[in-house]
């Protein structure tokens, strides 16, 4: 894997959530409390400037620098949760490897792995998870399969989207959104629906670079 | 929306940077990563530091000083600080005896001080604060909000560790009065945040939202407007259903403002309470009427009761002197 691969990921996350401004604003003023699209923002604006200083690193070197970055722009929730994330993908790469898409299913694995440890919380409580868990399983299942690599990007993608819908019919028990009860039932959750936009615009890109 | 504002993005660090020189003698700002400590750094004591997102001022900073917080980590508008403040805030005014984070029961703030007590090379401890009843506690385990009744708890905790008590002793008063407190505020009108400017919520001329968070986070319910002694009815019997005072127990009555609510409202709103509470056969023998833990613009109110015992009024009584808070001294 070339570093190269995760800075244009990055850019075209960026590109993504800042298309989906009014979405992602609208659900997290229903349910949570306005400020998420603000931090994603900051977050990845502060990512896609770190480009140049990123791209001679190793994958997992840039893993890492991006995962403490993001914990002191960020804050909030999503802040510990994405540097989390980053942080523990780096340190499987450094273990594990970073070649193939066995390598980059199990580093996003771990990454999945520690945002459930630093967030307590599982499948089902109406967050990002509901997205990036079965995304995970669906990543290394089709892996392990050595599926193609449209079969596998259309496979996530469905995940995503299914994992983001899942949560419209959910009560929230972790995040902000949990302190309404029932009263959450009927709206897609803020996180979920902009991690199924970054999981698409990361298939989109690669889809495109397969071409 | 009309606010005061230059560029969005320097709207907070210009307001800290206000507020640390109209109090340049309680004070001391740090930018890069930011914090504010107090001008003179206390020594042999417990590090009190607490921090949130902004927007909730004077929450946290207008409590730094003598009998209060050591530092305090403002966070961007709603947004909880990061580790790295709190690393360099520990720095700055740990003197050997530890460092006690008070936190308000937020997924993001437990996250980002857990990440930061992790990281610390002191010794340290945590209170979560949890005061809010509006959303119950059973069934969430993100468990309930903190809010208005975090200044009890850090104004008496700051007592004790002034009085040069340990860690452990300051986090068993902190868990005791967070304990003893209850809060349930109500909104009349949304915030906005500046970044983000429109209307966190909609809400009709008529109606209230009961149980609101200092977010602007939904409560119990909408519902349509009421008389004032109505309103202060549903929130105090919240509380009491929550606290179960012993009859003819002592309490500390407070009324938080949400920022864009008079003072001629608020203690109106003391009036009605202080009188109900009186009917419930508890003593009102401690009060605080003001704007201590806001929410932006939103107008509204929320009743915080203490069921206080002899420990816990020596620790409110205390001299403090801070930007927000000053008697004693």
């Amino acid at each position: 894997m070339k570093t190269a691969l995760i800075t244009d990921a990055i850019d075209a996350v960026h590109a993504a959530i800042l298309a989906h401004e009014s979405e992602i604003e609208s659900l997290d003023r229903a349910i949570g409390d306005g400020d998420h699209f603000v931090n994603l923002k900051r977050g990845l604006s502060t990512l896609s400037a770190m480009r140049e200083e990123l791209l001679p690193l190793a994958p997992d070197f840039a893993l890492q620098k991006m995962g403490m970055k993001l914990l002191s722009t960020i804050g909030g929730a999503s802040g510990p949760l994405f540097a989390s994330f980053f942080m523990a993908m780096a340190a499987s790469m450094k273990t594990q490897g970073d070649d193939g898409n066995a390598a980059v299913a199990t580093a996003f694995a771990a990454g999945v792995e520690s945002i459930k440890q630093r967030g307590k919380a599982g499948l089902g409580e109406k967050t990002m998870l509901d997205v990036l868990i079965p995304v995970a399983d669906v990543f290394s299942r089709k892996t392990a399969e050595h599926a193609a690599m449209p079969e596998l990007l259309a496979a996530i993608e469905a995940s995503a989207e299914a994992g983001m819908l899942s949560t419209r019919d959910l009560v929230a028990t972790k995040g902000r959104a949990a302190f309404l009860g029932e009263r959450a039932i009927g709206h897609i959750d803020a996180g979920a629906k902009s991690t199924q936009v970054m999981i698409s615009a990361v298939c989109r890109m690669l889809e495109q670079s397969q071409k | 929306m009309k606010i005061f504002v230059n560029d969005v993005d320097n709207l907070l660090t210009e307001s800290l940077s206000g507020f640390a020189a109209a109090h340049h003698d309680l004070v001391s700002l740090q930018l890069d990563p930011h914090y504010l400590t107090r001008a003179q750094k206390a020594v042999n004591k417990v590090a009190l530091i607490s921090g949130g997102g902004s927007g909730h001022e004077p929450l946290h900073t207008g409590f730094i000083g003598h009998g209060m917080l050591d530092a305090a980590c403002p966070g961007h508008v709603f947004t909880s600080p990061t580790p790295d403040q709190m690393l360099a805030a520990a720095e700055a005014v740990e003197s050997g005896k530890g460092v006690l984070f008070i936190v308000k029961n937020y997924a993001g703030d437990v996250m980002n001080f857990e990440m930061a007590a992790e990281m610390l090379p002191f010794e340290s401890a945590t209170i979560l604060t949890s005061d809010d009843v509006a959303v119950e506690n059973s069934t969430w385990t993100t468990g309930r909000r903190g809010v208005a009744g975090t200044v009890i708890v850090e104004k008496c905790v700051g007592s004790l560790a002034e009085a040069g008590a340990d860690l452990a002793a300051c986090k068993a008063l902190g868990d005791k009065v967070n304990r003893s407190t209850a809060s349930m505020g109500v909104a009349l009108s949304s915030c906005t945040v500046p970044a983000a400017g429109r209307p966190t919520f909609d809400i009709g001329d008529s109606e209230l939202e009961m149980g609101v968070g200092i977010h602007g986070e939904p409560g119990r319910r909408r519902e349509a407007m009421r008389t004032a002694d109505e309103i202060v009815a549903d929130l105090v019997n919240a509380i009491l259903q929550d606290l179960k005072p012993a009859a003819g127990s002592e309490v500390l009555l407070m009324i938080n403002g949400f920022g864009a609510t008079p003072s001629m409202q608020l203690y109106l709103l003391y009036h009605s309470a202080a009188k109900l509470l009186t009917a419930h056969g508890l003593s009102v023998v401690r009060s605080l009427v003001g704007n201590y833990t806001t929410a932006l613009d939103m107008a509204g109110a929320s009743v915080t009761v203490c069921v206080l015992d002899e420990e816990i009024k020596q620790h409110w009584d205390s001299p403090v002197h801070t930007a927000a808070l000053r008697w004693g001294c």
